[in-house]
């Protein structure tokens, strides 16, 4: 009996060992099936969210488009959250990765994160206005809801001791935190900018200076980094700094002008 | 105190020499925060399992009253969260039901009156009782008629009828379903990751998001979860066999 588990349980480890090892070229394949699949946020608006029909669009979504324009093939958009997002791109459900991921070098020996990022965010709690906060200090002890998967949780838990409750997606944060289960939120500022305005949100603030200014990286599978596909999106990447590309969808979408993208636009001239 | 430290050390060799990545045993702060997952892993497990149990128990004499206004409650409770997901439940606990039972906590907020830990335990618990339910049912059901008659015979109210004949007999017919349902209930536990529970599932996921070791996590988990349940396996199997009735065949 325990001879036929063992043997059914290395089977199956085989399988899955095979499953893992295919080293297709991701280039080719898109260029074969005519479809370019890539993984975007879908509950970070404006980077990228869903519209009333349901269709995923945004400022990551217009980049995407951009890319597979450039490949003359079709876009297909895949909804990805934190915590699935590199598992999504290692397993090759998607070819590309533009799912506002900050570029960290634990990060860059998992996925094959292009070189030059192509945005930057710092990290901000979105509170309460009755909580009073003051410093990032003033956290110690105070629940905070949080995404799952985002690399910050475990610092700001580690540095400032707060209590983070994190959640699978922005809807089920913020529904957290308008019923009262935590004080703020932390993630990233850009998320909160769209919320400052919403009247929805008039009783929340965002008193503190933003920490950890990271930059965002697009990612591609961590073996084909050097190869023909990486070096694509290198240079594609590259280019819309160049031409301003970046800095013309964040206008198009409203977003605040990012020191980052000027910089970057400036230094490709 | 024995010290540890070396056995944390040997961990750290590990990865830096193999890639194996168990976070869990050399870094302090994961290690604590693991540590406490499995605690309140196992609370969850226990108070959901010794609940779910009781409701079983209960809901099956309700069952059998003579009464329809008690009958009537009782199969609409089981027929609701036996066919309903029991994350769907859980969700409308914790975010429907929760956003209505408020009161005022620091700094004049709204906070909630019950943890996401509560609702979790009370979630699980009706999910499971439901099934209980249904198994208790099937175990009075074998109960032979001519024993329930002999009790009433001997003047045995219903309730003590229940409590002191067919209720002995029916639990040691259920037991085998009843293991089943528990194991279930095991496993079910780790849908309270999704309202925040800090349980091993939800630790686990905040750590392999920090420290990306997926696999090793995935692994840990897996194996932590077949001990769980190989454990309750095990006292339950013996449990049976203790209660045996010795050449009693319903």
């Amino acid at each position: 009996m325990l001879q036929r588990f063992i043997v059914a349980g290395m089977a199956a480890a085989g399988l899955i060992a095979a499953a893992g090892s295919s080293p297709a070229q991701t280039l080719d394949k898109i260029k074969k099936d005519g479809v370019l699949i890539v993984g975007t946020k879908a509950d970070y608006k404006p980077f990228g969210f869903r519209d009333p029909s349901g269709a995923i669009i945004g400022f990551e979504p217009d980049l995407a488009k951009d890319v597979a324009d450039r490949l003359h093939v079709k876009v297909q958009i895949e909804p990805v959250v934190g915590s699935n997002r590199m598992q999504f791109l290692q397993q090759g459900k998607i070819d590309l990765m533009i799912a506002t991921m900050n570029d960290t070098p634990e990060r860059q020996k998992v996925v094959g994160i292009i070189q030059p990022d192509y945005y930057a965010s710092g990290v901000n709690a979105f509170v309460v206005k009755k909580a009073a906060l003051k410093s990032w200090d003033g956290l110690k002890g105070q629940k905070i809801c949080a995404i799952q998967g985002a690399w910050y949780n475990k610092p700001i838990a580690e540095k400032y001791g707060a209590d983070i409750i994190a959640f699978k997606g922005t809807a089920e944060a913020e529904t957290a935190l308008q019923q009262g289960n935590c004080i703020g939120m932390v993630y990233d500022d850009t998320y909160f900018v769209d919320h400052l305005n919403d009247p929805k949100w008039a009783d929340y603030e965002m008193p503190l200076e933003s920490i950890d200014i990271a930059p965002w990286g697009l990612a591609v599978k961590l073996e084909e980094i050097n190869g023909p596909w990486g070096q694509f999106m290198a240079k594609t990447v590259a280019d819309w700094h160049k031409s301003g590309k970046l800095i013309e969808y964040e206008k198009k979408w409203k977003i605040p002008p990012s020191p980052f993208l000027k910089k970057m636009h400036a230094e490709a001239k | 105190m024995i010290n540890l430290a070396p056995i944390w050390d040997w961990f750290r060799t590990l990865h830096e020499t193999t890639g194996i990545n168990l976070t869990i045993f050399y870094d302090a702060f994961d290690r604590a925060r693991f540590f406490n997952s499995f605690l309140t892993s196992l609370r969850l497990m226990g108070l959901s399992l010794v609940a779910s149990v009781l409701i079983g128990v209960v809901g099956a004499w309700l069952q059998g009253s003579r009464l329809w206004l008690v009958r009537a409650p009782t199969q609409g409770y089981i027929q609701l969260f036996r066919n309903t997901p029991p994350l769907v439940q859980l969700y409308f606990f914790y975010f429907a039901l929760g956003s209505y039972l408020r009161m005022t906590g620091p700094h004049g907020l709204q906070v909630p009156i019950i943890s996401s830990f509560t609702w979790a335990v009370i979630g699980l618990s009706l999910y499971a009782g439901a099934f209980n339910v249904e198994i208790f049912r099937a175990g009075i059901e074998a109960v032979p008629r001519e024993t329930v008659e002999a009790a009433e015979a001997l003047g045995y109210t219903r309730l003590k009828a229940y409590a002191y004949v067919i209720l002995p007999l029916a639990f040691r017919i259920s037991l085998p379903a009843l293991n089943n349902n528990l194991v279930n209930l095991i496993k079910t536990s780790t849908i309270a990751y999704t309202i925040a529970v800090p349980e091993m599932l939800y630790v686990a996921n905040q750590i392999w998001s920090d420290e990306l070791n997926v696999p090793e996590m995935m692994n840990v988990l897996l194996v932590i979860y077949l001990f769980l349940v190989g454990v309750l396996v095990f006292v339950m199997t013996r449990w049976e066999r203790a209660l045996r009735v010795p050449g009693y065949t319903p």
